[in-house]
């Protein structure tokens, strides 16, 4: 924790500006969607609500098929602490809930909850009033933000209030991340153009939540309008202590590490959070969320999309409710153009492909990128690596891609994690900078993955082999038992012929001792002066002792 | 419908190998130009016969790999290598010796270990260190500046070996301002009475400076565009100024200024053409200086106190040596692993 966390009197004033490494200038290809105002997508025939829309536990199915679900209503409910609700964002009847394809970057489908909607965009309890948050206790916010389903809407959907919980009282900078950095996208742009109230809003909330002594809103260079928009609407409210701060168009500005570096100059550590340099970082788009939610009383509903691209015939920007197919927003759009050749969720550097445009838009979606071959055409074939370092210079991490790259390459996976492999954040700069047109990012991405495949394959065979130890060690127990048993029992067996010994020994001593007797004529004594019942009682045991000895 | 699946980003690559080694050539064109006003038609000889081994030994070297050949032809690396391989040879040298150098640049320096990016050491480098071993005559069979044959000439000798009539070898070709140096120190005699001699220019050889200045140009030329980085050429002239000045400071009559060495001999050509050849080169941006310091440094050191008049090919092909471990300890701190 720096020093200004410790001491809150002394906060820095965050005046200048640093730089991080690397980093890109690219073309932004902005210009429509960033000029046309935001537009309703409006109700979706069908809404596909996956239940992990964000970084941790899925969500837990409420709901199933045949149901009838009202706007706002949860249909799958957190599970353990990193975890997020999903709720209805419309009306309607749970047609399925089953595996339908997601926009991830495996193609794998997911579990999804597919409402038919009917148009009614019917509340269970319509007309719930807003809360006041500055009467409320944080902890009792963070809980109401965990319960609206509200996770980082900037990209990764780590869950809000998580973030929140981990920083409170701990940080000396709330940085709201308007820093849109990655071309075509423009959602943040014209949300802090049309609604800045509401991002300032929402940034006073995360504000009486986390208690920062300084608040920055951080905006890129070439976000003009949103600029004015937002410093307009600072102006006419000098109470909130807010600052804008407007940063250079280097891509990847917009990501948490390097705004952080760029703002503060402090490097969050490779394996720590923001708040351990004292900064907690949320995305314009999450801030809003947060001022909805909370003074409207209700759930995570809806999102800006940003729908563009030369596939696209009318790019625009669109409050998206969330689950709406892909192909429902571009009809939205005007439908696609010529032949699109690929279809991304995301911007074009950190964006992944999706093969059908029946996967729905969820919490994290912020672009959808319908290019042509022209815009985007195949990649080149793949030549030999020169060395010439253009990645290096690139490289926002500050890392050395070209040696990731030949160990990735050759498989030396211990090598790549000794260059730092996992401190790669798959911006795409070096790829993008490679004369000889490698595939970089796809060869981190593999190597990360085997690595993760080889470790879950290591503690599978360490809870193998130690099961098998375990088990080992019992049988060798069991066996070592048994053998115990066994020598008891033979030392028992071996006992009980000793008492056969003794009893002979005794019964040989009575014997020699009665033959003593007999020969010896000994006599009974006190048999004198005898009552004849006493003699009648001698007699009997005589009788019973001659008996017993002759038996 | 169905789309396709690409892996991020999608954005379209800017640069290419090819326009990169395009770029690198069209950068040499001032040199090449005022060699060629200087030593004549010997030096467009040289590289026309350079760059086509170099290119016939890469296209039968892939075929014999079994490699597709076109690509790798098209990206102009063969073709780079004979031309700086061609630019190190004396103009009048003869034919064989630059089939015997490119061959060995391109075949065992080059293709042995891999082709492209997979190269140790400098191609042209290594070609030519064969050549000044093996032939060290043909050599030094560099023209006076401002003073070549015709065409035809030149021609007969590189082909035939024939002189030109009532001309001998000697007649023809002269030591090199820096060999004279060379030579003349060693017979104790002074700095200053040496540069007396028509060989020296404004600030360096006669003829050699403006060759080095029109590389100076065009290196920089490539700095802007960004095909090289700065950190090579830095380190190296930087590293060769600053020996140069020190010896040259604490006995001005025994060894040449730092000018001198900056603009003789190979000394430009080398700082942006060849230490830059990235792929036998240290990768990392501070191993890069170490590494254009290194070469600096052995440059004066061959050139003040080695068997040769020029050093720049020995002290290229030691770096190159030097270069993984210059990078083994040159990494940089990657974010977030700070103190």
């Amino acid at each position: 924790m720096p020093e200004s966390a410790k001491n809150p009197g002394t906060s820095p004033a965050f005046d200048r500006l640093y730089s991080f490494h690397g980093g890109l200038k690219l073309a932004g290809h902005r210009e429509i969607t960033e000029a046309a105002a935001i537009t309703d997508a409006g109700i979706p025939p069908l809404l596909i609500l996956p239940l992990l829309q964000h970084i941790g536990e899925p969500a837990e199915c409420l709901v199933e098929k045949g149901d009838y679900v009202f706007k706002g209503q949860p249909v799958a409910r957190p599970v353990g602490k990193v975890s997020a609700p999903v709720h209805a964002s419309s009306s309607g009847t749970v047609i399925a809930v089953e595996p339908r394809p997601i926009s991830h970057p495996s193609g794998l489908q997911a579990m999804c909850v597919i409402i038919e909607t009917d148009g009614k965009d019917q509340w269970q309890e319509p007309g719930k009033a807003g809360l006041d948050y500055t009467a409320m206790d944080p902890d009792v916010l963070c809980a109401h933000i965990r319960e609206a389903g509200i996770v980082g809407l900037g990209g990764a959907g780590f869950p809000t209030p998580v973030k929140l919980a981990g920083a409170r009282n701990n940080i000396d900078l709330l940085l709201i991340n308007g820093a849109e950095c990655e071309p075509y996208i423009s959602c943040d742009s014209r949300l802090l153009q049309e609604r800045a109230e509401e991002v300032i809003g929402g940034t006073r909330i995360l504000q009486h939540i986390v208690a920062a002594n300084t608040c920055i809103i951080a905006i890129e260079n070439h976000m003009t309008g949103a600029g004015q928009a937002l410093q307009a609407a600072l102006d006419a409210d000098k109470e909130t202590g807010i600052r804008l701060v407007r940063v250079p168009d280097i891509y990847p500005t917009g990501g948490e590490r390097q705004l952080i570096k760029v703002l503060t100059n402090r490097e969050v550590p490779s394996l720590g959070l923001p708040m351990d340099v004292g900064v907690i970082c949320q995305n314009v788009g999450t801030a809003a969320a947060i001022y909805n939610s909370v003074t409207r009383n209700q759930p995570l509903l809806s999102r800006i999309v940003t729908v563009t691209g030369c596939g696209i015939t009318d790019p625009g920007n669109l409050e998206t409710l969330i689950g709406t197919p892909a192909s429902h927003l571009v009809k939205a759009c005007g439908g696609y153009t010529s032949h699109v050749e690929r279809l991304l969720v995301g911007g074009p550097m950190m964006g992944h492909t999706v093969t059908t445009d029946s996967v729905p838009a969820i919490k994290t979606t912020n672009c959808i990128l319908a290019v042509t071959h022209e815009e985007m055409p195949p990649p080149s074939a793949e030549l030999a690596c020169i060395r010439c370092g253009k990645c290096t210079a690139a490289c926002p991490a500050d890392l050395l891609p070209q040696q990731l790259y030949w160990y990735a390459r050759s498989g030396n996976y211990d090598a790549a994690q000794d260059y730092d492999l996992f401190d790669c954040i798959e911006c795409g700069c070096c790829a993008y900078v490679c004369p000889s047109h490698i595939p970089l990012v796809q060869y981190y991405r593999h190597a990360k993955t085997e690595i993760w495949s080889l470790e879950k394959q290591k503690k599978a065979s360490d809870i193998a082999r130690q099961r098998h130890e375990a088990h080992q060690a019992r049988l060798e127990r069991i066996k070592q038992e048994r053998a115990q048993r066994q020598a008891r029992k033979k030392q028992a067996l071996s006992k009980d012929a000793g008492k056969d010994a003794k009893k002979a020994a005794i019964e040989a001593a009575l014997e020699r001792v009665k033959q003593k007797k007999q020969e010896a004529g000994v006599t009974p004594k006190n048999i004198d002066n005898l009552t004849p019942e006493q003699q009648g009682l001698i007699d009997a045991a005589d009788k019973r002792r001659q008996g017993k000895t002759t038996d | 419908m169905e789309f396709k699946t690409y892996s991020s980003p999608h954005l379209p690559v800017a640069e290419s190998v090819p326009v990169m080694m395009q770029r690198v050539l069209l950068a040499l064109i001032p040199g090449i130009g005022c060699s060629f006003w200087i030593f004549g038609w010997g030096v467009l000889i040289n590289i026309l016969i350079a760059a086509l081994t170099a290119i016939v030994a890469e296209a039968g070297m892939l075929m014999l790999r079994k490699r597709a050949v076109k690509p790798v032809l098209l990206d102009g690396s063969a073709l780079l290598t004979g031309v700086l391989l061609a630019l190190a040879i004396p103009p009048l040298a003869p034919w064989w010796i630059l089939v015997i150098g490119s061959l060995f640049a391109i075949v065992i320096a080059k293709q042995l270990y891999g082709g492209l990016g997979y190269n140790p050491f400098n191609p042209a480098m290594a070609g030519y260190v064969v050549l000044l071993i093996s032939f060290p005559l043909e050599l030094t069979l560099w023209s006076p500046a401002g003073e070549s044959l015709a065409l035809g000439e030149t021609l007969t000798l590189v082909f035939t070996g024939q002189l030109p009539p009532g001309l001998t070898l000697d007649a023809i070709t002269m030591a090199t301002p820096m060999d004279t140096i060379k030579t003349r120190l060693g017979l104790s005699e002074t700095l200053s009475e040496i540069s007396g001699s028509p060989l020296f220019g404004s600030f360096a050889g006669t003829g050699w400076e403006w060759i080095n200045v029109c590389y100076l140009v065009g290196g920089l030329w490539l700095l802007q565009q960004k095909v090289i980085q700065w950190q090579i050429p830095a380190g190296m002239l930087g590293g060769l100024f600053l020996i140069a000045l020190v010896f040259h400071v604490f006995n001005p009559d025994a060894y040449s200024p730092p000018l001198f060495h900056l603009f003789s001999g190979a000394a430009m050509i080398c700082a942006f053409f060849i230490a830059t050849d990235p792929v036998s080169a240290s990768t990392t941006p501070l191993g890069r200086i170490y590494y254009g310091a290194g070469i600096g440094l052995l440059i004066y050191i061959i050139r003040t106190w080695g068997g040769y008049p020029e050093g720049v090919a020995f002290a290229v092909l030691l770096m190159n040596m030097a270069a993984p471990t210059i990078d083994h300890y040159t990494r940089p701190t990657v974010y977030g692993h700070g103190d």
